[in-house]
């Protein structure tokens, strides 16, 4: 049974859909202007079977987010079908659903529940997501008083601890220092050996290449190449896609 | 979907919201009595010393207006703009949406609890004892934050199509100032109006409360008859017309 499988899957906007203000809402009732579909994936098929890991790659605007927004079932897709096995969490963006006021205890528990713990789970994790963080005293501090980095180390704590069944990882790779990049690796392929499936979107190729089985490279919502992470890594790199950070690899 | 807890994260939403409301105030919880007693005050000297009304125990009078008015139009606003405030968290994490503007509202409601403490304060102060019929208090606060709750889920899923909504609400409250009986008695409403406003569930709410600390009476049963079939009424509206649009949110926040 695949963790994740998507079938034909499409998803559009409406182009001027980000206007939302009653005049445009009035001027487009009377004029009945055709709108434009914008497709953001397009006939996107694909499954990750349970306990392996899948590096979607692709520029910006490719359609990796909105691809791992299906997955989490943030969206539904506009066409085509998505079937789910397990409990999945995403990372949060840097500063998704965190408050710069508070501080970063009360952050952390309002993100264990927003990521589906119980009060007494939330409870028992407490100490570890604030340990493996390293934010030490300024747990207690409000949160626009951290670095990014130190928001991008917490926020990656609390997802990790959550302990689900699908790990997202959006972005999120490379945070924090040296140390606490191996500290999140490890954790990730402990993670992973636990038999997990893992979803990664990153532009750090070295990275998804070291921690992905597979590769799916996307290209203006529609699936380029997908199969294993070394070979599709590399004829991403060929078409000249990625440039200055890939260089390092090579 | 979304396997949480649904309880403890309403809890830490409605938390959430009242510890921001007040992280950045120095004088804090303060500032929420502040408010409704400058507008006692203002209105007590204007409506005794310019226009001078014949309403015994004037500051009371007027609080028991003001109070659900100050809770109302607040957690209304809150309510219609939460699911844009939350755009972050809810673009990310699959939640059962309708738990955003509730804790709003119920977010205000805590704040509510300060200003109520104020109003029976000020009851005890201006010489009404306390009598039995405050036990109906709860109860008609309890229909009044129903009615909210219904509301700001039509609001707020309209708001997220059509971003005026917010200045509308705005308008409507500031209209609703002088629609509701606040600084002028109930009985001076002219009868053909009488029934219409019993409709209005913060000027419903208003009549009960001054039944209750000023003349120590219970609420008349018409009233808590309508007060009761609206609110229930709005929040199951609320809730239907949310579930309805709550689909396509996603594309446009």
């Amino acid at each position: 049974m695949p963790a994740v499988s998507f079938a034909g899957v499409s998803k559009y906007f409406y182009q001027h859909s980000g206007r939302m203000l009653l005049r445009d809402r009035l001027v487009h009732l009377l004029r009945r202007s055709p709108k434009e579909r914008f497709y953001a994936l397009t006939d996107v098929s694909f499954a990750v079977e349970t306990g392996e890991s899948l590096a979607i790659i692709g520029h910006n605007g490719a359609g990796k987010s909105t691809l791992l927004n299906i997955v989490t079932q943030v969206c539904a897709p506009s066409a085509g079908e998505v079937t789910f096995e397990g409990r999945i969490a995403a990372l949060l963006e840097l500063g998704a659903g965190f408050h710069p006021d508070l501080t970063g205890a009360e952050n952390v528990h309002i993100n264990a529940a927003v990521l589906g713990l119980t009060r007494r789970q939330a409870h028992e994790t407490f100490d570890r997501m604030v340990e493996f963080s390293g934010v030490g005293d300024f747990i207690n501090e409000p949160l626009r008083t951290y670095s990014s980095g130190m928001v991008l180390r917490l926020a990656f704590s609390i997802a990790i601890n959550v302990d689900p069944d699908i790990l997202i990882v959006d972005e999120m790779l490379g945070v924090g220092d040296q140390k606490f990049y191996a500290k999140s690796m490890e954790r990730i392929s402990n993670f992973r050996h636990a038999g997990k499936t893992l979803l990664c979107v990153s532009h750090s190729l070295e990275t998804l290449e070291n921690l992905c089985d597979r590769a799916l490279w996307l290209d203006h919502g529609r699936v380029v190449q997908i199969g294993p992470a070394r070979e599709v890594i590399r004829a991403y790199q060929d078409s000249g896609a990625p440039l200055a950070r890939a260089k390092g690899l090579t | 979907m979304w396997h949480g807890d649904i309880l403890f994260l309403l809890q830490n939403l409605v938390v959430r919201d009242f510890r921001v409301r007040y992280r950045n105030m120095s004088l804090g919880v303060l500032w929420s009595l502040l408010n409704p007693l400058v507008m006692m005050g203002a209105l007590t000297f204007v409506f005794t010393k310019i226009y001078p009304s014949n309403v015994k125990n004037f500051p009371v009078f007027v609080l028991c207006g003001l109070v659900p008015y100050n809770f109302f139009t607040l957690a209304w606003i809150n309510g219609t703009t939460s699911i844009i405030d939350n755009s972050g968290l809810l673009k990310r994490i699959p939640l059962p949406k309708e738990i955003v503007p509730l804790a709003s509202v119920l977010s205000v409601a805590a704040h509510l609890i300060i200003q109520i403490l104020l109003l029976l304060a000020s009851t005890l102060i201006f010489g009404q004892g306390p009598n039995i019929q405050w036990l109906w208090l709860p109860v008609v606060w309890g229909f009044e934050i129903i009615f909210v709750c219904g509301l700001a889920l039509v609001t707020a899923a309209i708001n997220v199509y059509v971003r005026d909504t917010r200045y509308v609400v705005e308008a409507i409250n500031t209209i609703l100032f002088w629609l509701v009986p606040i600084f002028y008695s109930f009985e001076r409403i002219p009868a053909r109006f009488a029934g219409v406003y019993q409709l209005n569930p913060v000027a419903a709410l208003i009549l009960c409360l001054r039944n209750i600390l000023l003349t120590a009476s219970a609420p008349p049963n018409s009233t808590l008859v309508k007060l009761a079939s609206v609110s229930f009424a709005m929040f199951a509206i609320g809730f239907i017309v949310f579930r309805k649009s709550k689909h396509a949110f996603y594309d446009h926040i």
